[in-house]
C-alpha cells in the first residue's frame, strides 16, 4: 500500500531523493523550527526532525513535525525506542499519522548516559528492528501486537537508519537485511567520509539484493572546521573520517575550511550519486542548517521535483 | 552469584548515629564469595566502625554474627535469643537477606550496610561483571550463550547498534565489550549465524521485573 509520503512520491517517480535533518530547540519556542524549515524549503524532499539526539531534551520531534506540516512542508518524524515502551510507542505513531505525518523513521537512540540525564531509567522494551516490525503491523494488518483492530491504521512510509562504519563491518549489510525482512522501506546512513570503505559496503548490499528491496539514502555532513573532523573521529564511535580528509581540512587555513567543508560534501554527494543502490542523499548539517540549499545547489540536487502529493 | 558492595563507610556510620548497641550480620552465602558480606568482612567493618566511633567519643557495641543464609528461615532463628538485646540490625547480605531479616524481626530496625548490584561472575580475582538480569526467559541457546539483556547497554534483541567502537567496545564505556559483537564472533564460531539471521520478535517483559514482584510456587516441595 502507497502512503501519501512525500518521499516515497519522489522514488516511486525515479527521482534522486534529498532529505535533511534539523533538531528541534531546547526550549518551546516553535519560531526556531519555523525559521530552520523556511530555510529547508525548496531543497530537500523531506526534513527528519530528531528525537532527543544524543540524549539530550529538545522540543519533541512529534510536536517540531506538526510545526513544519503547517508550513506545508514534510517532515519525517524519528522515534527512538529509549524512552518509551510499547504502549507509548503505538500511542505516538497513532499520534504522529493523526497529525498527518507521513514518514517515521524508527531508532533505538543514543543511550541516555551521553545526555544531560544520565541519571535517567532507560526503556528499550523493544530495539530498532522490532520498532519497524510494530509500524508494519499497525500499517498493512491494522492490528495492534495485542491483536486488537486499529480504527484508522497509521498510513506511514518506513524508515531505519544504517551505520555501515561501526564494528563487526562485514555484519553491517547483514543486519541491514534484518531491517529489510522487518520491512523497512528507506534507510538514511550514518555520515559518509570513507567514501571507499561505503562502496565497499554497497558491494555487499548489491550481493544481498537488499539495493532492491530498500531505498538507501546516503548520510553526508559538512565539516565546518579541522577540529570539528578531529573532534569527531576521536569521540564519536562508528564515525570513520579517513586521515586524508582531515588533513585536506587542515591544509586550508582556518577561515577557509567551512568552504572547504561544503566542497568536500559536495564531492561525496557528487561521488556517491554514481553507486549503484543509492537512491538518494541523507544532508545532516548539524546546526548548520543553511548550508543544506548551498549544498543541494553546488551538487546539483536543485530543483526538487514538484510532487503533487494528493490530498486525502 | 549475588553481588555485592559495601556502603561507604561514614554512610554506614551515618545511619548507625541513633544507636550504641547494634548486631552486625553477615551471610554465609553469595556475598562471602565476592568478599562483600561474610565472616572477614564483618570483623574488617566491627572493627572500623568502633574505631570510628570511639574517635567521636560514642563507642559503639557491635555484636558480630555471620550466619549460614540470609535469605532462609531456619538461618535466621540463631540471633532470635539476643536481638532484643539491641536496638538495631546491620546487615551486610543482598537485598533479599537484609528485607527477611526485617521480615523475620518485625520489631527490630534492620539497616543495610550493603549495596547489591547484580548477578554476575569472577572474571578473575578483584574483578566481578555482570552476566545475567534475572529476566526469567532466557534466550541464551539463540545467542551463544551470551545474554543480549544483560550484556548489551541497550539490551537489544537484534544488534549490534551502531556504537559499536573499532575495537569492539561499547560507546557508553570502553571497559564494557559490546555484546553483540561477541554474539555474532561465537555464533560464527559455532557454526550458527543463521540464528542472528532470523529477528528475534519483541520480548515479553512479563517474566522479568515489570510483571510484578515475581514467585515460584512448587507444590511438590511444599509440606
Amino acid at each position: 500500500m502507497k502512503t501519501a509520503s512525500r518521499l516515497e512520491r519522489v522514488f516511486d517517480e525515479g527521482h534522486f531523493a534529498v532529505t535533511t535533518e534539523c533538531g528541534p530547540p531546547r526550549g518551546s519556542d516553535p519560531e526556531v523550527i519555523r525559521k530552520k524549515g523556511e530555510l529547508l524549503r525548496g531543497s530537500v524532499d523531506a526534513i527528519n526532525v530528531t528525537d532527543n539526539q544524543t540524549s539530550v531534551v529538545r522540543m519533541a520531534s512529534i510536536a517540531s513535525c506538526a510545526i513544519l506540516k503547517e508550513m506545508g512542508l514534510e517532515p519525517i518524524v524519528q522515534m527512538v525506542t529509549r524512552d518509551r515502551n510499547r504502549i507509548s510507542l503505538q500511542s505516538d505513531i497513532l499520534g504522529a499519522a493523526g497529525l498527518g505525518l507521513n514518514a517515521i523513521l524508527c531508532l533505538s537512540g543514543d543511550h541516555q548516559t551521553f545526555g544531560d540525564d544520565p541519571d535517567a531509567k532507560n526503556v528499550f522494551d523493544i530495539d530498532s528492528i522490532q520498532l519497524i516490525e510494530l509500524v508494519k503491523m499497525m500499517r498493512d494488518e491494522g492490528k495492534f501486537p495485542s491483536g486488537k483492530e486499529i480504527q484508522g491504521p497509521p498510513n506511514l512510509f518506513i524508515g531505519a537508519a544504517c551505520n555501515p562504519f561501526a564494528e563487526p563491518f562485514e555484519i553491517r549489510p547483514i543486519r541491514l537485511a534484518k531491517k529489510v525482512d522487518a520491512g523497512v522501506q528507506f534507510i538514511q546512513t550514518q555520515c559518509i567520509y570513507n567514501l571507499d570503505r561505503f562502496e565497499k559496503f554497497m558491494d555487499e548490499v548489491r550481493k544481498l539484493g537488499l539495493h532492491e528491496q530498500v531505498k538507501i539514502l546516503a548520510g553526508v555532513t559538512p565539516l565546518k572546521s579541522a577540529g570539528m573532523a578531529k573532534f569527531m573521529k576521536k569521540n564519536v564511535a562508528g564515525m570513520d573520517i579517513p586521515d586524508d580528509v582531515i588533513q585536506r581540512m587542515a591544509d586550508t587555513p582556518k577561515e577557509e575550511q567551512a568552504a572547504k567543508g561544503i566542497e568536500i560534501c559536495v564531492e561525496s554527494i557528487e561521488r556517491l550519486r554514481k553507486v549503484e543502490g543509492v537512491a538518494g542523499a541523507h544532508i545532516m548539517a548539524i546546526e548548520w542548517e543553511k548550508m543544506v540549499p548551498v549544498i543541494a545547489e553546488k551538487a546539483g540536487l536543485l530543483p526538487r521535483p514538484d510532487i503533487s502529493v494528493p490530498s486525502d | 552469584m549475588i553481588m555485592g558492595e559495601q556502603k561507604p563507610l561514614e554512610v554506614i556510620l551515618g545511619m548507625l548515629a541513633p544507636y550504641d548497641k547494634i548486631v552486625l550480620a553477615g551471610c554465609h552465602g553469595c556475598v562471602t564469595v565476592c568478599r562483600a558480606g561474610g565472616a572477614k568482612e564483618v570483623e574488617i567493618l566491627a572493627s572500623s566502625l568502633r574505631l570510628a566511633r570511639e574517635a567521636e567519643g560514642r563507642p559503639l557495641e557491635i555484636k558480630e554474627v555471620t550466619l549460614e543464609r540470609q535469605c532462609d528461615p531456619e538461618y535466621l532463628e540463631p540471633m532470635r535469643p539476643y536481638l532484643e538485646d539491641y536496638q538495631a540490625v546491620l546487615s551486610i547480605a543482598c537485598g533479599a537477606g537484609i528485607q527477611f531479616v526485617a521480615e523475620k524481626y518485625t520489631s527490630t530496625v534492620v539497616l543495610p550496610g550493603l549495596d547489591t548490584t547484580f548477578i554476575g561472575v569472577t572474571e578473575k580475582q578483584g574483578l566481578w561483571v555482570e552476566r545475567c538480569q534475572a529476566c526469567g526467559d532466557c534466550v541464551l541457546h539463540l545467542t551463544g550463550g551470551i545474554c543480549p539483556v544483560a550484556r548489551c547497554s541497550k539490551s537489544l534483541f537484534n544488534g549490534p547498534c551502531g556504537g559499536t567502537t573499532t575495537d569492539g567496545r561499547c560507546e557508553v564505556d570502553k571497559e564494557i565489550p559490546c555484546g553483540w559483537m561477541m554474539i555474532i564472533e561465537r555464533l560464527r564460531s559455532l557454526n550458527q549465524l543463521e540464528n542472528y539471521r532470523k529477528n528475534l520478535p519483541m520480548k515479553s517483559w512479563k517474566t522479568s521485573r515489570d510483571g510484578g514482584p515475581r514467585r515460584i510456587a512448587r507444590e511438590d516441595l511444599m509440606e
